[in-house]
């Protein structure tokens, strides 16, 4: 390091001009290595925006058009008569209803998982940091490592469990999965958060008498909305874009969208409408869609954030 | 410090001293009540649902779990299932070469982006919103386009490329690729993301120190910034690597195992053989299987992070 630092000082403190063409000067934009550069992030963006693009093209075209034209076309008009079929009236091989079933159970199993997911994971990270018991470190060492656990290797007793507590096949067993499998990553967040915080804060309400809860109400919370917002972002996306937990815990009745939307695609009978298909297909991925533009940095903050170790 | 602040409340709240078992069980009763959510996951789920599995990988079990332990016959019959070694083959395929091919294009585009480029936040929403998608919608796109009458093959033959051929759908040969397209297609913007992050944690002085050296960009990016992301890449591969090993849903929407069973890999054989064909035994030997997997990569890895004790920060 104090090699580097001696090297690197010399010529910032004298700088010598140097021969050749080498040194600070004005570039011109166009340079071999600036065209390289751009033409492989253009292509590269090509091939990330291209099935975006196909997606909602086909989406607009009618059948005949599909099977006539070419996959890149433009659709002729503005057509979301394909949408409105995907919505309300296709068929997922028994019943006709459309994706809007699904989306609201999507809904329905998001909403409570997500908050109470988070709650629990905010209260694990503040009293991970501010009230440390013996084992509290081994337990969440665990946690993190049980994250990387296939999630196949704990199903079947998963599901032995939930039948024994009589919720299998009920919204209830899958918020019950999403807050497990969702703690680890939502607790590292809350605990790295939280260890941030100015511990002098804590103390002193400690101080004054604060308890447990007051502390975590009064002082921990509202300091931590930016927090909130990451973790909320990570798991409305997670959630909402599950598949194997929908398909083993919610039951036939509170299949998410997901779970339908690869049963109107892959085992409807009678020819493919590919425009029907593909238009399920964007409504399905919308809402991820919807959060991850709207949120910006915060969404790279949260995917980034099972990285960042504290 | 905190310490005494709780000491300080205790003699102030309730004058009695505390004894052993009240410490260890009555002080600090409220967090320990709020973490036991936590030490519930850990130990009846994450600790005793693995060892349920591995447990009654080892028994005969068929419809329901039944107590007839038979040692390795599950294992041996799972080993001689075709579909089980083609799973597993598969595996081993897709997953070295997604391994590679996401950290390598993601650490390429990584270093792309960190060339002080025009539109730097544009080209990260590009390539990071296939993340937001889920496997499901990402496997359909990716079936529709791969579709070999209409989709992309369809369309080029009809533009008058008669002899072009992209059928890697429906062709036993190539699906493994059609896997890793759509894959790619997801992952590569977050292996980006990552190594973007590790390329901008690295100190500017080093730059400098290189440049002085006259040594070429390229070779500083490979000799002297690679090692010094080696927090960055083996995160990246523990991510990514136990990504791979779960891969399901992306099979189930893209092929659904097809044509054949040339495209299974070992997460579906555990689900159709747990909840379709009604063979737990069979399933939890094959989930075990899943598990050493993850602790082939897993152990490596824990020992070079924290095999050094008292390395926290």
């Amino acid at each position: 390091m104090s090699q580097t630092a001696t090297m690197s000082g010399a010529p910032a403190s004298a700088p010598v001009p140097e021969a050749g063409p080498r040194g600070p000067k004005p570039k011109p934009f166009f340079t071999p290595k600036r065209i390289i550069i751009y033409t492989t992030l253009v292509f590269f963006s090509l091939y990330f925006l291209f099935p975006l693009y196909i997606m909602v093209v086909t989406s607009m075209k009618t059948m005949p058009e599909i099977r006539f034209g070419n996959i890149f076309a433009l659709p002729s008009a503005l057509n979301f008569d394909a949408w409105g079929r995907a919505w309300t009236s296709a068929c997922t091989g028994l019943t006709c209803n459309g994706l809007s079933p699904g989306f609201w159970n999507s809904v329905k199993i998001t909403i409570p998982s997500t908050i109470v997911s988070i709650f629990i994971a905010a209260v694990n990270g503040y009293a991970l940091v501010n009230w440390r018991f013996k084992g509290s470190e081994i337990f969440f060492s665990i946690l993190i490592f049980g994250s990387f656990i296939p999630y196949q290797v704990m199903l079947y007793p998963l599901v032995m469990i939930t039948r024994e507590m009589g919720i299998f096949g009920t919204l209830p067993a899958v918020i019950l999965i999403h807050t497990i499998f969702g703690m680890p990553i939502l607790t590292l967040l809350f605990r790295n958060y939280f260890a941030s915080l100015p511990q002098e804060l804590f103390k002193a309400a400690r101080v004054d008498g604060a308890g447990f809860w007051r502390i975590f109400f009064e002082i921990m919370l509202p300091m931590s909305l930016p927090i909130f917002v990451v973790a909320l972002i990570l798991q409305v996306t997670g959630i909402w874009n599950d598949f194997l937990f929908g398909v083993v815990f919610a039951g036939t009745q509170n299949l998410p969208m997901t779970v339908q939307l690869n049963n109107i695609v892959n085992s409807a009978q009678g020819t493919p409408e590919y425009n029907v298909n593909m238009a399920a297909t964007v409504l399905t991925g919308l809402v991820p869609l919807i959060i991850y533009f709207v949120s910006g940095k915060l969404f790279v903050r949260g995917v980034a954030a099972g990285a960042v170790k504290g | 410090m905190a310490d005494i602040a709780t000491q300080s409340d205790q003699v102030a709240g309730d004058s009695s001293r505390p004894g052993p078992f009240r410490r260890l069980f009555l002080h600090n009763l409220s967090a320990k009540i709020a973490a036991i959510p936590m030490v519930a996951t850990v130990l009846i789920i994450f600790v005793g649902c693995t060892i349920w599995t591995v447990y009654y990988s080892f028994t005969n079990s068929r419809l329901l779990p039944r107590n007839d332990f038979v040692g390795f016959d599950q294992y041996e019959r799972l080993f001689a299932t075709s579909r089980w070694n083609v799973s597993i083959t598969n595996l081993l395929l897709y997953g070295s070469m997604s391994l590679v091919l996401t950290l390598t294009l993601g650490f390429l585009l990584a270093v792309l982006m960190d060339q002080k480029v025009r539109f730097e936040s544009a080209f990260r929403t590009i390539m990071l919103y296939p993340f937001a998608l889920s496997f499901i919608v990402t496997g359909l796109v990716w079936q529709w386009i791969m579709n070999p009458t209409l989709g992309l093959q369809g369309t080029m033959r009809g533009l008058g490329w008669a002899g072009f051929t992209f059928d890697w759908i429906s062709n036993p040969r190539m699906v493994l690729f059609a896997l890793l397209i759509a894959g790619l297609w997801q992952g590569v913007g977050f292996c980006m993301i990552l190594m973007l992050a590790g390329l901008r944690g690295v100190d500017e002085e080093i730059w400098k120190a290189a440049r002085v050296d006259g040594i070429p960009t390229w070779r500083t990016y490979i000799s002297v910034v690679l090692p010094m992301m080696r927090g960055v890449l083996v995160t990246a591969v523990v991510i990514i690597g136990s990504g791979i090993v779960r891969l399901y849903d992306l099979v189930v929407a893209l092929t659904n195992g097809g044509p054949g069973i040339s495209s299974e890999v070992p997460a579906k054989y555990v689900y159709d053989y747990m909840f379709g064909g009604g063979n737990i035994g069979q399933g939890l030997a094959a989930s075990t299987m899943m598990l050493l997997t993850v602790l082939i990569i897993m152990v490596p890895w824990a020992y070079l992070e924290f095999g050094g004790k008292g390395r926290r920060s």
